[in-house]
C-alpha cells in the first residue's frame, strides 16, 4: 500500500495529491491535525498535569517534590481559602440574580416595542470592552472624592461612598460593574429565546381574559427554560472565575475583602512565596465546583428539553 | 354566550388600547434609561480624556470636558516629551513610558495571530468532523467538548509552566500560543455552521470528479465565508480583550499588549492617585479599533451572540 503510494507519486505529483485529497480518512486526519496538537499540547496534557502538580510541593526553582494530599491540607487548613470561597459564593449571588432579572426586563421591554438592531448593537456594546477597560471606568466613575457618581450621591444628600474602598461594598460594587458589563449581553440571549415563542399562544390567553402578567408567568418564563438554562449556567460559570475586574479595582482588598479563589490562586503563584502546589489544587477544588453546579442546573432546568416540542 | 364574550372581548380590547399607548411610553423610557446607562459612562471616558489634566480635580462635577484639550492623547501617545512637562502640571501626572504606540502594536499583533491561526485551523478541524469519516472521530471530538468545561485558570498554570520551559516568557510567540491552533468552542463553532451547509453541492461535485479537498477548498469554504468572518471577529475581539494571560507571559514593556498596560499605567503616578487624564485617553486608545470593528461588523456580532444561545 504504502510502495503502491510511493510509485504513483513518483508517477505524477498530482496523482498523490488527489490520493489524498479523495482518502476520507488521510484528509480527515491531516485537517485536525493542527487543532490536535493544540488541544493536546494546551488543553489535554496541561489539564492532566494540573493534577499532578497538586501533589507536588514546587517553587518552580527547585525539582517538584511529591508530598500526597499535603496541599489540600493545606487549603482546608487555610482560613484565608475559606474566605475567598465565602467572597466567590457572595460575588455569584450579588451577580447574577440581578443580572438575569434586569436582562429578562430588558428582553421583554425590546420585544415588546422595538426590533431594532442597532438598539441591541449598542445594549452589547459594554460586553465588547475589555475587562480591565470596564474596571478602570468604574473605579474612576466610583472614586470616593473625584468620581461622579460620589459628588452626585453627594448632592442629592445621600452622602459619599466608600465602594471599591469598603470592605462591605466591595463585592457588591464589582458585582455592580459586572452586571453593567453583561447585562445587555444577556438581554440579547433572551431576545432571541423570545422570538422563538409562537405568537398564537399569546393570542389564545388573550382570548381567555389572561392578564399581561399572567401571560409572562404562565406562557414566556416557562418557554423561556431553554435559553434561560443555556444562560444561566454559562454565566454562573463565568462569574466563579471573576478575576480582572479584581485585579484592576481593588487588588483582592480591602483586607482580603474582595479576595475570590482565582485572586486567591493568582496570589499563590505570583505575589506570596510561589507556591505551585497549592495553586492547582485550589484550582481544582474550583474544577469540582464549577462542575457540581453546572450538572445540578442542568439537572434542575432539564435543560436539553424544550416545552414547545409538546406544543408543536 | 359568544355575544356576551365578543362583547366583552371589544371593551377589552379598547381598554387595552388605551393602556398599551401608556404602556408604551413606560417602555420607551425605560429603554431610553437603558441606553444612557450604557452609554454614558463611554461619554465620561472621552469627556475625561479631554479634560485638561490640571483641571480634573478642581472640575470634577462639570460635564464637559474643562479647558478641552489634546494634550492627554498627545501624551499617552509620545508625541509629548514627559520631561518637558514641569511645574504644577507634572505632579499629578504619571511618571511612566508612555508609548502607547508600542502597546497598540503588540495589541494588533496578538490578536491579528490568535485570529488568523484560530480561524483557520478551527475551521479546517470542524469541517472534518462535520463531513469526513476518519478513525476516533467522534471520541476526539467529545474530548474537545470535555475541554470547553475545563475552567481558565486550571490551564494557565501548567500552560505558564510550559511557556517558561520553553524560554518564550515575555515574548509574542508565548502570549498566542495556547489559542493560536484551536479552542474548543471555534471548532464548535464552525461544526454546527458545517453541519447546517446543505449537502447537494458537495455531493454534485464529487460526482462530476472533484477531489474531497477540491470540494472542500472550492464548494464548502466559499460558502463558511460570513461564519469564518463572525469567528474571525470573536476572537479578534476576545484576544484583545485578555488580560491574565498576557499579564502572566508578557509583561516586559516590548511585548506588552494594552490591557496590561493600562493597569500598570494605573499604578505609576508619583502621588499615588491615578493620572486619570492620561488613563483615560489611553483607555480610548485602546477601544477605538473594537468601536470601529463593532460600527463595521455589528450586526454580524449580534446575530452571532443570538445564534450562541441555541447551539
Amino acid at each position: 500500500m504504502a510502495a503502491q503510494a510511493r510509485v504513483s507519486q513518483s508517477q505524477s505529483g498530482l496523482s498523490w495529491l488527489s490520493r489524498v485529497g479523495n482518502n476520507q480518512a488521510l484528509l480527515g486526519l491531516l485537517f485536525i491535525l493542527p487543532s490536535l496538537i493544540g488541544f493536546i499540547v494546551f488543553f489535554a496534557i496541561p489539564a492532566i498535569r494540573s493534577i499532578f502538580i497538586s501533589f507536588t510541593q514546587w517553587n518552580l526553582l527547585s525539582d517538584a517534590k511529591y508530598i500526597g494530599l499535603d496541599n489540600y491540607k493545606t487549603l482546608i487548613a487555610d482560613a484565608r481559602f475559606w474566605n475567598a470561597l465565602k467572597v466567590t459564593v457572595l460575588y455569584v449571588l450579588w451577580n447574577i440574580p440581578i443580572q438575569t432579572v434586569l436582562a429578562i426586563a430588558i428582553a421583554v421591554l425590546m420585544e415588546k416595542v422595538a426590533n431594532s438592531a442597532m438598539l441591541r448593537g449598542i445594549l452589547i456594546l459594554p460586553w465588547l470592552m475589555p475587562n480591565v477597560v470596564v474596571a478602570l471606568l468604574f473605579v474612576w466613575l466610583l472614586d470616593p472624592t473625584l468620581g461622579l457618581i460620589n459628588i452626585f450621591l453627594q448632592a442629592i444628600g445621600v452622602g459619599k461612598q466608600g465602594f471599591f474602598g469598603d470592605p462591605n461594598q466591595a463585592v457588591a460594587s464589582i458585582a455592580a460593574v459586572n452586571i453593567w458589563r453583561h447585562m445587555g449581553y444577556t438581554a440579547i440571549l433572551i431576545f432571541a429565546g423570545l422570538k422563538t415563542i409562537p405568537q398564537s399562544l399569546y393570542e389564545a390567553a388573550r382570548v381567555d381574559g389572561a392578564t399581561a402578567a399572567r401571560q409572562f408567568w404562565s406562557i414566556t418564563l416557562p418557554l423561556l427554560r431553554p435559553i434561560l438554562a443555556f444562560v444561566l449556567i454559562t454565566s454562573v460559570v463565568g462569574s466563579f472565575q471573576i478575576f480582572d475586574t479584581i485585579a484592576v479595582a481593588t487588588e483582592g482588598g480591602p483586607a482580603g475583602a474582595s479576595r475570590t479563589i482565582i485572586y486567591y490562586i493568582y496570589e499563590q503563584v505570583f505575589e506570596r512565596r510561589i507556591n505551585m502546589g497549592v495553586a492547582t489544587a485550589a484550582s481544582a477544588v474550583l474544577f469540582l465546583i464549577l462542575v457540581s453546579v453546572t450538572a445540578i442546573q442542568t439537572f434542575y432546568f432539564r435543560a436539553g428539553q424544550s416545552d414547545l416540542a409538546d406544543y408543536s | 354566550m359568544a355575544v356576551v364574550s365578543q362583547g366583552k372581548l371589544k371593551t377589552d380590547l379598547q381598554n387595552e388600547g388605551r393602556l398599551a399607548d401608556w404602556g408604551r411610553y413606560v417602555t420607551w423610557a425605560l429603554i431610553g434609561l437603558m441606553l444612557f446607562i450604557t452609554l454614558f459612562p463611554f461619554y465620561w471616558v472621552l469627556r475625561t480624556a479631554l479634560t485638561d489634566p490640571t483641571s480634573i480635580f478642581a472640575h470634577a462635577d462639570e460635564l464637559l470636558p474643562h479647558n478641552a484639550t489634546l494634550f492627554n492623547f498627545q501624551r499617552v501617545l509620545g508625541m509629548v516629551d514627559p520631561a518637558s512637562v514641569v511645574g504644577q502640571k507634572a505632579s499629578n501626572l504619571s511618571a511612566g513610558t508612555l508609548n502607547f504606540w508600542i502597546y497598540l502594536r503588540n495589541s494588533f499583533l496578538v490578536s491579528g495571530i490568535i485570529m488568523f491561526g484560530q480561524t483557520l485551523f478551527s475551521s479546517m478541524a470542524a469541517y472534518a468532523f462535520a463531513r469526513l469519516k476518519f478513525p476516533f472521530r467522534d471520541k476526539i471530538f467529545f474530548a474537545y467538548l470535555c475541554g470547553l468545561l475545563v475552567p481558565g485558570i486550571v490551564l494557565f498554570i501548567p500552560n505558564f509552566v510550559l511557556i517558561r520551559q520553553l524560554g518564550w516568557i515575555g515574548t509574542i510567540q508565548g502570549i498566542v500560543a495556547p489559542s493560536f491552533l484551536m479552542t474548543p468552542f471555534s471548532v464548535f463553532f464552525m461544526r454546527q455552521f458545517f453541519l447546517s451547509l446543505s449537502k447537494d453541492l458537495e455531493e454534485a461535485a464529487l460526482l462530476d470528479g472533484s477531489t474531497l479537498f477540491g470540494v472542500f477548498w472550492r464548494i464548502s469554504l466559499p460558502l463558511m465565508r460570513g461564519p469564518m468572518l463572525t469567528l474571525g471577529l470573536l476572537t479578534f475581539i476576545g484576544a484583545w480583550n485578555e488580560y491574565l494571560w498576557p499579564f502572566l507571559v508578557g509583561r516586559d514593556e516590548n511585548v506588552r499588549v494594552l490591557t496590561v498596560a493600562l493597569n500598570v499605567f494605573k499604578s505609576q503616578t508619583p502621588q499615588g492617585t491615578p493620572d486619570w487624564a492620561g488613563l483615560m485617553a489611553g483607555t480610548v486608545v485602546s477601544i477605538v479599533p473594537t468601536i470601529l470593528l463593532f460600527m463595521f461588523f455589528g450586526r454580524r456580532i449580534v446575530d452571532s451572540i443570538q445564534f450562541s444561545g441555541f447551539k
